[in-house]
């Protein structure tokens, strides 16, 4: 059957499993729109207001679903406008394909009309990218990019199809889904050896990231602490590995971590950290992290061992697989000890923990979980708000937390909000401050467009909180350019005018009302819900600093 | 800082090079030699890289190879196991005063002139780095008018290859 190189592109992301498509046409893609306005009833694209939301969308989409999220841009300002969504997927090892056009292939290297190098502008930001200069190269080219996306540690991948391309007529066969490249247990003597190491420690503390919730192995790390009797703490991307509430789960480390996790794994013997990467916001000062601990550190991706800490026992493999083959190995054991310690410190942490009246954020938060479903997705965007999610919102389930780690991306939640919700079909939250709210509140007449059942819980400070904070605590209090007072913008008006419902809350008593009617409401709902701009993120580790220099409460 | 060579295979495509010097770059890994040529099969290219740094960045810099797609396979150097040359080309100037001074040294290094004009002799060097520094700087000693190296390539000794079968 010959199609043109359009049709192959749709066909093949059919062929390969995609039911939604997020894009913004243009010029150089116009021919892909058409393919898509034909194949209509089998690929549902969705309009987004701005590439970048495009690019969140998908990012979202995968998060939430594990599957490979997919985005379309035009050439030029089209592709470049894809590349913060493409860099934050990367960092979080987000599988994502995104198709660019570009300028025909006689005119490529003329610096012609929208004409841009997006294969070498993306170079570092995606697994791999694909120029694809030939018809006969373009189905494969397609199916590799989703092999590569989701296999060993998932990723970006970018093709850039010039517009003759897509012209061109070709033979098209459909085929199979590729599967992703079987992944590997560590080596069996690597095992082994960490088995020995985990065996003989006193302090034991299980550490998980991202990677644990690419793996599934939940089960196994679960199973794993039961045995060796640890307490357990995740990274940014590991929230929602675990369920909150579970005994042994001691919360976020790092920067912005819960204490009792933070101090719990600067005191183990053992560290055992499964699919994570110890970056600066965890490890602080990386001379003093975790100076008496063996770090065993299984994760899939070799490059992240001995990267950024020196682990004793570096295991290069699939986390779930590598822990059926150590926990047969391993001894049952217990710590009381060690147990009674982490006690103490959950203890000093419950003392410390914000018990304020009114509209503080943990207060905030906690009327939203009531109203959390065991499925729901909760998005954020990147500053306070995003640390107090990770804090203090409760998970059951994997892949419910949608944050931006690695790259930090203000902006990010309002796209990622909409394909979390596209992907698991559960209402979906956004929790997100003024300032990240605004870059991207674009994205609003899409929501309205589609009609996303999603609550959008701005916490409104009128600051750039975050970066005050440190403006606070390190710069004498020069609050420069974090004041967002001047601004006056009504965010109630300014949703009603996108089409969407929205309610101001002052108080808790009008932040519950506003819930009750957000999630009973058919679409998207904001909630303007007014916070102190004064209050913090704690506890907090200075930048560079240890443990031993943890901020808990302010004026310590 | 030590110093070590490694040869990668890459798949035989436009736009290699760029993708693995660009990860040495954005990643902060030196290079002090590079060479690229095809090989036996129009398949690959085989890049040869010295770069420098201990222990773990030299593993830190093949587990960031093995991450490109397009890297086949990356095989390390023992320095005693590996026949290691470089080729230089050097134009130095041509009088009467120079003459027999210059192929006296390129005669000492066995090096052999491949041009000879009333200005200019170019003297075509091959060797291992060491080799090729020290002729370099005895011919400082004469008017350089140019230089050109090719970088350094390596194969080890024996029969033994780069694995083109492993694929990460």
């Amino acid at each position: 059957m010959k199609l043109s190189g359009s049709d192959i592109i749709v066909r093949t992301l059919i062929e390969q499993g995609v039911d939604v498509v997020f894009g913004y046409p243009g010029g150089q893609v116009i021919n892909i729109y058409d393919s898509l306005y034909k194949y209509q009833d089998e690929l549902k694209h969705v309009l987004t207001a701005h590439e970048q939301g495009a690019s969140h969308a998908a990012d979202g989409y995968a998060r939430a679903t594990g599957k490979v999220g997919v985005c379309i841009a035009t050439s030029g300002p089209g592709a470049t406008n894809l590349v913060t969504g493409i860099a934050t997927a990367y960092i979080d090892s987000v599988p994502l394909v995104a198709i660019t056009g570009n300028v025909p292939t006689t005119v490529i290297g003329t610096d012609g009309f929208q004409e841009i190098d997006i294969t070498g502008v993306t170079l570092p930001i995606t697994k791999h990218n694909y120029f694809v200069g030939s018809i006969e190269d373009l189905a494969d080219t397609i199916r590799e990019a989703f092999r590569l996306a989701k296999s060993g540690r998932p990723g970006p991948v970018l093709i850039d199809v010039p517009k003759d391309v897509q012209v061109a007529k070709y033979d098209y066969e459909p085929q199979p889904v590729v599967e992703a490249d079987e992944s590997r247990a560590a080596k069996d003597i690597r095992i082994q050896q960490a088995a020995e190491c985990i065996n003989e420690a006193q302090r034991p503390f299980i550490y998980f990231g991202g990677g644990l919730i690419t793996s599934e192995a939940q089960d196994e790390l679960l199973q794993m602490a039961e045995l060796i009797d640890a307490p357990i703490g995740c990274s940014m991307m590991g929230i929602s590995g675990v369920p909150t509430d579970y005994p042994r789960f001691l919360g976020m480390q790092g920067m912005h971590g819960h204490y009792a996790c933070s101090m719990g794994m600067h005191n183990a013997d053992c560290i055992i950290a499964l699919g994570a990467r110890f970056n600066d916001r965890v490890t602080g000062n990386r001379a003093k992290f975790a100076r008496t601990a063996k770090i065993v550190h299984i994760d899939i991706d070799g490059a992240e061992l001995n990267k950024t800490v020196t682990a004793a026992h570096g295991l290069r493999g699939d986390v779930k697989k590598t822990l059926q083959k150590l926990i047969p190995l391993l001894k049952k054991t217990e710590h009381p000890e060690w147990q009674a310690k982490i006690a103490q410190l959950v203890e000093e942490e419950e003392a410390g923990l914000d018990s304020r009246e009114g509209m503080t954020p943990r207060n905030v938060i906690n009327a939203l979980n009531r109203y959390l479903g065991e499925n729901t997705p909760v998005a954020t965007d990147v500053g306070q708000h995003q640390m107090w999610a990770a804090q203090y919102v409760n998970f059951k389930n994997s892949r419910r937390f949608i944050s931006s780690g690695g790259l930090g991306t203000m902006g990010f939640g309002m796209g990622a909000a909409m394909g979390a919700q596209m992907g698991t079909g559960e209402r979906s939250v956004l929790i997100t401050g003024d300032g990240s709210f605004g870059m991207n509140l674009n994205e609003l007449a899409t929501a309205v467009a589609e009609n996303i059942p999603m609550v959008i819980l701005l916490l409104n400070n009128s600051v750039l909180g975050m970066v005050r904070q440190w403006q606070t605590l390190f710069f004498d209090k020069h609050y420069s350019n974090t004041m967002l007072t001047g601004r006056q913008t009504d965010f109630v008006k300014l949703a009603e005018a996108f089409g969407a419902k929205a309610s101001r809350a002052l108080t808790l008593e009008e932040l519950e009302s506003s819930l009750q009617e957000a999630f009973a409401w058919n679409g998207p709902y904001l909630i303007d819900c007014a916070i102190d701009k004064d209050e913090f993120v704690l506890p907090m580790l200075p930048p560079g600093g240890s443990m031993d220099d943890i901020i808990v409460r302010i004026g310590d | 800082m030590k110093r070590f060579t490694v040869a990668i295979l890459v798949n035989n495509q436009f736009g290699v090079l760029n993708r693995v010097t660009s990860m040495f770059r954005r990643r902060q890994f030196n290079i002090t030699s590079l060479a690229v040529s095809e090989t036996e099969s129009t398949q690959f290219s085989r890049i040869t890289i010295q770069s420098e740094g201990d222990e773990i960045t030299k593993q830190q810099l093949i587990n960031q190879l093995y991450k490109l797609p397009d890297v086949k396979s990356v095989l390390e150097f023992n320095p005693d196991e590996t026949v290691s040359r470089e080729l230089l080309l050097v134009k130095v100037k041509n009088d009467p005063e120079a003459r027999s001074g210059l192929t006296a040294a390129s005669d000492a290094y066995e090096g052999k002139i491949v041009d000879y004009t009333k200005e200019s002799i170019i003297i075509q060097m091959v060797g291992d780095t060491r080799k090729i520094n020290n002729f370099v700087k005895l011919m400082k000693d004469f008017e350089i008018l140019e230089i050109c190296r090719t970088g350094i390539i390596s194969l080890e000794r024996g029969a033994t290859t780069i694995d083109k079968n492993v694929f990460i």
